[in-house]
């Protein structure tokens, strides 16, 4: 299977020698989704970790073409640049977006919602981290419970980020868009493939990916890949589809690995409670009931 | 051919002309007649262009920027808040040196609301990079749509243009315009080549970070830019009157400056009143002038100090303040003046905001007042002054 993936997308690089921190989860999502995509592919970056570390002139590191978008003006410009090309008469190409979650489910959303309301003919792929780590770590609206940022400090009175992420994949669904996933860098050929199957499809294309970040998250360099599978085995987050109407697993784990420990191997979560914790798993079994009764599974 | 226009709809019609490949559209007043005008002309096949329905103003600038980085020609239009909404997009078109054409409905900024025409919104954006015409009539409303994209695009200039229009008093006012044929348009305005576009054969990085050592290059080949416009606004005149017959007079209109003793310096639609009353005093015997600045970027400093050279008092009458100081297009002027050791005394008059009427006998206190000798600044009809 895992040959099979490899073998279905480019040997070509077209994001390299950037300065990623190491162990980058967002870096590998541009990565793999571009090998996907390929040399026609003309990328769309705000302001965000992508462009900033692969986006210093002259040291360019996209070997296809692609351009930085203002913070909030990542589905904005992709509209303008498919509607470009088409007007140059461009046929074989692919428009796609990388954003953070911070420019997804904060600034961005505004825009991403008129480009979806349009059903302008783009990919749409954010890259969540859950804050806004190319700043230094601050709560963005995709930060789960709980989490220690540098503007939700963990102390004795508050326990970190204080609510719940935004639910980014049913907010897009509810648009009524031809494709909707998430995804986990944890499980690359579970993206890959839902990259192949967005690039297939007309329209407005939304692709939500767990991208972890060693140095927001507080674990090693070498347990990114690790950490965005766990998130998917402890039932924290969930591999899924919406198309033509309907929402469908696509991985369902047979039974959750301890949330508990997914939380504590992470920094952002060491001084959690059990409480909180408790918080934390009841959310997740409320979430699989509605998965349960909403999905196909 | 002659139609009955206002000033959005022959803006309109110069830009149908001009033909862009992509139009980013959001709704505001005094603005909309444009947007939807536009609309109809994709609607009945007038004009072959990419209509997008964008949800705000910054989605709207940021469609266009995305649209030029294809090498295709982008036209949006926005008014007020729009254009301060958007406001982020507009050093990010200059910066990235996409020749998008703009059109902006002159209105006043809130608070308190107000929909009606005065300067603030654009003389805001003068620091932003782009090109700035004022028109004065609804000919030359569309005559500057046409012009505008051959100075944008031109390679020595490669900087957007913001065509502004004063809101209501132009933008809804009708006026016998003169339509050019397609043919001619066509002969006018070549279609747009650039190498500033997304490349398949040879891919570009766009829109990158400088850092220190090389940021300040870049800003300053847009300043080159924008300078250059003085230059390639005289050629594009020239083969506009070589083509269509009408002659324009490149960043300022001087009227009666020959031998004018006292000017008004001022810009967009109350130059005409302005001129009528300068017709008037000079039946008296007073020598009076008018200056109409038509671009606010490049500023015309050479052409303003050669104006108001033998002049004993100018006064600058503007539809803005800068709170806290002046009005901006008379601090500009005065700087323009001072370089060439000019000796005229500069006053300025603030008037029209929020739309408020500028009369006749506004305009004939101001030059009675100017010989006089009066504040620095004076605020029209108010009763406040002060010397600054």
């Amino acid at each position: 299977m895992a040959n099979k993936i490899a073998d279905s997308i480019s040997r070509e690089e077209f994001f390299y020698g950037h300065k990623a921190c190491a162990g980058c989860g967002g870096s590998l999502a541009v990565r793999a989704a571009l090998k996907v995509l390929g040399p026609n592919a003309v990328s769309v970056l705000p302001a965000g970790c992508m462009s900033a570390v692969g986006f210093n002139f002259p040291q360019l590191c996209f070997s296809n073409n692609s351009i930085i978008s203002t913070f909030a003006g990542t589905a904005s410009m992709l509209t303008g640049i498919e509607a470009g090309l088409r007007a140059k008469g461009y046929k074989d190409f692919t428009a796609v977006g990388f954003a953070g979650d911070g420019g997804t489910a904060d600034i961005g959303i505004q825009a991403l919602s008129g480009a979806i309301d349009r059903n302008d003919n783009i990919i749409y792929i954010c890259y969540d981290n859950e804050a806004y780590m190319n700043t230094g770590i601050q709560k963005s609206g995709l930060t789960p419970f709980g989490a220690r940022t540098t503007t939700t400090p963990a102390g004795s009175n508050i326990h970190g980020n204080i609510r719940p992420k935004k639910n980014m994949f049913e907010i897009v669904a509810a648009h009524g868009i031809p494709y909707a996933a998430t995804a986990s860098v944890g499980y690359i050929g579970d993206f890959i493939a839902k990259v192949q199957k967005a690039s297939q499809i007309q329209g407005t294309k939304y692709i939500h990916v767990i991208a972890p970040c060693p140095t927001g998250w507080g674990v090693a360099v070498d347990e990114t890949v690790e950490i965005a599978k766990e998130v998917v085995d402890s039932g924290l987050w969930y591999l899924a589809e919406y198309e033509n109407g309907e929402y469908r697993l696509t991985h369902r784990p047979k039974e959750f690995t301890s949330a508990e420990a997914y939380l504590k191997r992470q920094g952002r979560f060491r001084h959690l409670t059990e409480d909180d914790i408790k918080v934390i798993t009841d959310s997740r079994d409320e979430k699989w009931k509605f998965i349960e009764k909403n999905f196909i599974v | 051919m002659k139609k009955f226009l206002s000033g959005n709809e022959a803006f309109a019609e110069g830009i149908r002309l001009a033909r862009p490949e992509v139009i980013s559209a959001y709704p505001i007043t005094p603005q909309t007649i444009v947007v939807e005008r536009l609309s109809e002309m994709v609607e009945n096949g007038s004009l072959k262009s990419e209509y997008v329905h964008v949800e705000s103003e910054h989605s709207a600038l940021s469609c266009a920027m995305g649209a030029s980085a294809t090498g295709a020609r982008a036209f949006t239009a926005t008014s007020s808040q729009g254009l301060l909404y958007m406001a982020e997009c507009l050093y990010y078109a200059a910066g990235g040196r996409f020749p998008i054409v703009m059109m902006n409905a002159d209105r006043s900024t809130a608070l308190p609301w107000n929909i009606y025409g005065d300067q603030r919104d654009s003389l805001s954006q003068l620091d932003s990079g782009w090109i700035q015409s004022y028109a004065e009539n609804a000919q030359e409303a569309l005559d500057l749509a046409l012009m505008s994209y051959r100075i944008a695009e031109d390679k020595r200039v490669s900087t957007p243009y913001m065509a502004n229009l004063d809101g209501f008093v132009l933008t809804h006012t009708y006026e016998k315009v003169d339509i050019p044929t397609e043919e001619e348009a066509d002969r006018f305005l070549p279609a747009y080549e650039t190498d500033n576009r997304i490349d398949f054969d040879n891919p570009k990085n766009m829109a990158f970070s400088a850092g220190p050592d090389t940021n300040f290059i870049f800003k300053y080949k847009a300043h080159e830019g924008i300078l250059a416009a003085k230059e390639v606004i005289k050629e594009t005149e020239n083969e506009f009157e070589a083509i269509f017959g009408r002659r324009y007079s490149g960043l300022i209109e001087n009227y009666l400056t020959d031998d004018a003793e006292y000017i008004i310096v001022t810009l967009g639609s109350i130059a005409g009143l302005c001129r009528k009353t300068a017709d008037r005093l000079r039946e008296q015997g007073i020598r009076a002038g008018v200056v109409r600045i038509r671009y606010m970027r490049p500023f015309p400093n050479e052409e303003i100090a050669e104006a108001l050279s033998s002049a004993k008092a100018y006064a600058v009458l503007e539809k803005d303040i800068s709170f806290g100081n002046e009005g901006t297009v008379f601090t500009n002027v005065n700087s323009a003046v001072k370089k060439e050791n000019g000796k005229a005394e500069g006053y300025n008059f603030i008037g029209g905001l929020g739309g408020r009427n500028i009369s006749a006998s506004d305009i004939e206190n101001i030059y009675e007042s100017i010989i006089k000798g009066t504040d620095r600044v004076t605020f029209i009809g108010t009763g406040g002054g002060n010397n600054g």
